[in-house]
């Protein structure tokens, strides 16, 4: 008699998973420290969403500890207490960019109307009504700008990527070093330096190339990072098949390596691009910020976006503050798309090899 | 019968293609050394004479008088440089932005690399991202407009339960556009470049050492305790000054959330101060030709103040990186 096999089915066990009395006694936890949060807000003078924040954290902080305490003595209490920490670090940083962005999108369509982008401001003041003067002349001058600083510092950037990644020469520690000491420059510094060299006692004014000057010095080391970040993803397998083909270094970089780390490049240039479309303290010194329209990138005042959401914010004026909040609006708007086009195009981990 | 060819030459000297290539890429590469080079000397040159007069006092001396009539002739009194009161107000509100916004960065960047989800790391990761891209006039719009009332709210309250610490007193109850909410403002700025660093540094935590502190039985906060922070912990303090160097030279959104006045206010609710870049912002519109030679020196000294800082801050990152491998 053979004893019959059985199909027993084995349900793989998963430890690390919470089981359903945890799940409740954690969403119960929760449930109780907001009962409590306003219970405090309702008869106590504390009130507002600030008060909120605060005196929720402050709860599930100690009714959390308390509880682990009670369970598994003082190690899973300092352990539930440090993960409390934690999630109360990342809180406070999420609740600014969500206030920050949930404010620019309340305030930010205001000041805009039909002719927002086709007029500048020119014949009014950014005290005046909401239905005149427009953005057109900051958009154009901020595209100026940036398409110049974008031409002068992509070239930069990737020469000196290209020096820290594939030349490898005696001055690399250093490069590495002072481009990342350039990325920390004030803003206000790259100002000063282009006019202190190229705009006082030269008889030269303020124009877009000046200002455009100012920003290359800040988008270079945010491109010269991102890009050797790229470079050194390259595969020296990739290198040394070009140069054991016969290749000069020369042509293995530029037919090679580069193609390699193309999308990244691009994604390199779109950072850099983010990173001064919204500055605003360079342009103070560089560009004068016309109010008119100009489109000569080498002679005269020049507004930007930034430049004119600067204007409104010193005139101060309700109507001018909702101008501030409209240029804001369409810097973040540029940002944020730029940002998902860089991760669109590729994110430099996913370069092909 | 064939001629022998001749034996090939074997040389590593590059072609001729291939020096110029790397004529040009060390050139490239020396760009930023230039440019470097040249902000720290034109600004000297720009601010030499007023260096010169000045001496020593220019980074010590409290007061900040301009005496030019408006035919640019010498004033009745004498013109004296100090820029030591916004020196102290720079150093201060920066030291408040890294006081507030350095444990939230720290802390979140510990939750980013030991207890966030893969999916959550990345969305956060790229918000973080996103956060250091914000345009600092934004940052000064929102605090201006956004922050402040949290911020006086706050401020009254530790004027009114901690006033008897001696920076937390007010003369005269004035709270609004103070250090301290400029501080908080400067907070925000750098939790973003703090906790990119610091996540950066706590991910490169050896694998072996946290699986060897769970083998052991550690949990989550002593594994951290014992591995991830004493092997990040130069890395944290070097993204902290990294921090203090941005908050250091943030103008924009100083200029707009404070009260540009010039004294050195170590009352810091109290709503009056500055720090150099705004000051050199303020001046500049109006500001006679021997003034801007004044505010060229003053952009020399934040140049070196804040070149300083990163410089040490990088140091002590880039030794932090490398170890442990």
């Amino acid at each position: 008699m053979t004893p019959q096999l059985q199909e027993i089915e084995v349900k793989p066990k998963q430890p690390w998973k919470p089981t359903q009395k945890e799940i409740n006694t954690s969403i119960g936890i929760f449930v109780l420290n907001v009962l409590l949060t306003l219970a405090v807000i309702q008869f106590t003078g504390f009130s507002g969403k600030l008060a909120f924040v605060v005196l929720f954290i402050l709860f599930s902080l100690s009714t959390n500890f308390l509880f682990s305490l009670s369970k598994g003595g003082s190690v899973v209490a300092k352990n539930s207490l440090a993960t409390g920490f934690a999630f109360t670090g990342i809180a406070l940083l999420i609740m600014p960019v969500i206030s920050i962005l949930g404010t620019v999108f309340a305030k930010g369509t205001e000041a805009m109307y039909i002719g927002f982008f086709t007029s500048d401001m020119s014949q009014d003041s950014f005290a005046s009504d909401l239905d005149v003067g427009g953005i057109k002349h900051a958009v154009l001058g901020s595209l100026i700008m940036v398409t110049i600083a974008l031409l002068l510092s992509v070239p930069i950037g990737i020469l000196t990527a290209l020096y820290l990644t594939e030349l490898k020469g005696r001055g690399s520690t250093l490069i590495r070093f002072l481009v990342q000491a350039m990325s920390g420059i004030p803003s206000i510094v790259a100002g000063l330096f282009i006019y202190s060299a190229l705009i006082t006692g030269s008889g030269r004014g303020f124009s877009a190339f000046m200002g455009a000057l100012a920003l290359t010095i800040l988008m270079i080391p945010t491109v010269a990072r991102t890009s050797e970040e790229v470079l050194k993803l390259i595969p020296s397998d990739l290198r040394e098949a070009g140069l054991a083909l016969g290749a000069t270094q020369w042509r293995t970089v530029a037919m090679v390596v580069i193609p390699a780390a193309k999308s990244g490049l691009i994604t390199a240039a779109i950072l850099g691009v983010a990173r001064i479309a919204g500055e605003t303290a360079p342009l103070l010194f560089t560009t004068g910020g016309a109010d008119a329209l100009n489109i000569n990138p080498v002679d005269g005042n020049i507004g930007s976006v930034p430049f004119y959401v600067w204007k409104a914010l010193i005139d101060g004026s309700p109507n001018a503050i909702a101008r501030a909040w409209a240029g804001i609006f369409l810097l973040m708007i540029i940002v944020l798309s730029l940002f998902i086009a860089a991760r669109k195009i590729g994110s430099p981990k996913k370069v092909r090899s | 019968m064939r001629p022998i060819p001749e034996a090939r030459v074997l040389t590593n000297k590059p072609r001729f293609s291939d020096r110029i290539f790397r004529g040009i890429v060390t050139l490239g590469g020396f760009t930023s050394l230039v440019i470097l080079g040249l902000i720290s000397l034109f600004l000297l040159y720009r601010g030499f004479s007023v260096l010169r007069s000045e001496g020593f006092s220019f980074i010590t001396d409290y007061e900040w008088v301009s005496s030019i009539n408006s035919d640019g002739t010498e004033g009745e009194v004498a013109s004296t440089y100090g820029v030591g009161a916004m020196l102290a107000g720079t150093i201060v509100t920066a030291i408040i932005a890294l006081l507030i916004g350095g444990p939230v960065a720290v802390l979140a960047a510990l939750y980013l690399a030991f207890y966030a989800p893969i999916r959550t790391r990345k969305f956060l990761v790229s918000v973080v991202d996103l956060m250091a891209a914000f345009p600092s006039i934004l940052f000064g719009l929102w605090g201006l407009n956004v922050l402040m009332d949290q911020g006086i709210y706050v401020a009254e309250l530790l004027n009114r339960y901690l006033g008897w610490i001696p920076i937390f007193q007010v003369p005269v109850p004035v709270f609004l556009r103070s250090p301290f909410i400029a501080g908080l403002v400067l907070a925000i700025m750098i939790i973003p470049i703090v906790t990119s660093v610091a996540r950066e540094i706590f991910a490169q935590t050896p694998l072996d050492r946290i699986q060897a502190a769970y083998a052991l039985g550690a949990t989550r906060w002593a594994m951290i305790k014992a591995v991830a922070i004493p092997y990040g912990y130069s890395g944290v303090v070097g993204g902290a000054m990294l921090g203090l160097g941005r908050a250091m030279g943030e103008t924009v959104a100083v200029f707009t959330v404070l009260n540009i006045v010039y004294r050195a206010n170590f009352d810091i609710l109290l709503g009056a101060g500055g720090n150099l870049a705004s000051h050199i912002i303020l001046k500049f519109g109006e500001a006679s030709s021997e003034e801007i030679k004044a505010l060229m020196a003053a952009g020399f000294v934040l140049f070196l103040l804040t070149l300083a800082v990163n410089l040490l801050a990088d140091f002590i990152v880039a030794r932090t990186g490398k170890r442990g491998k």
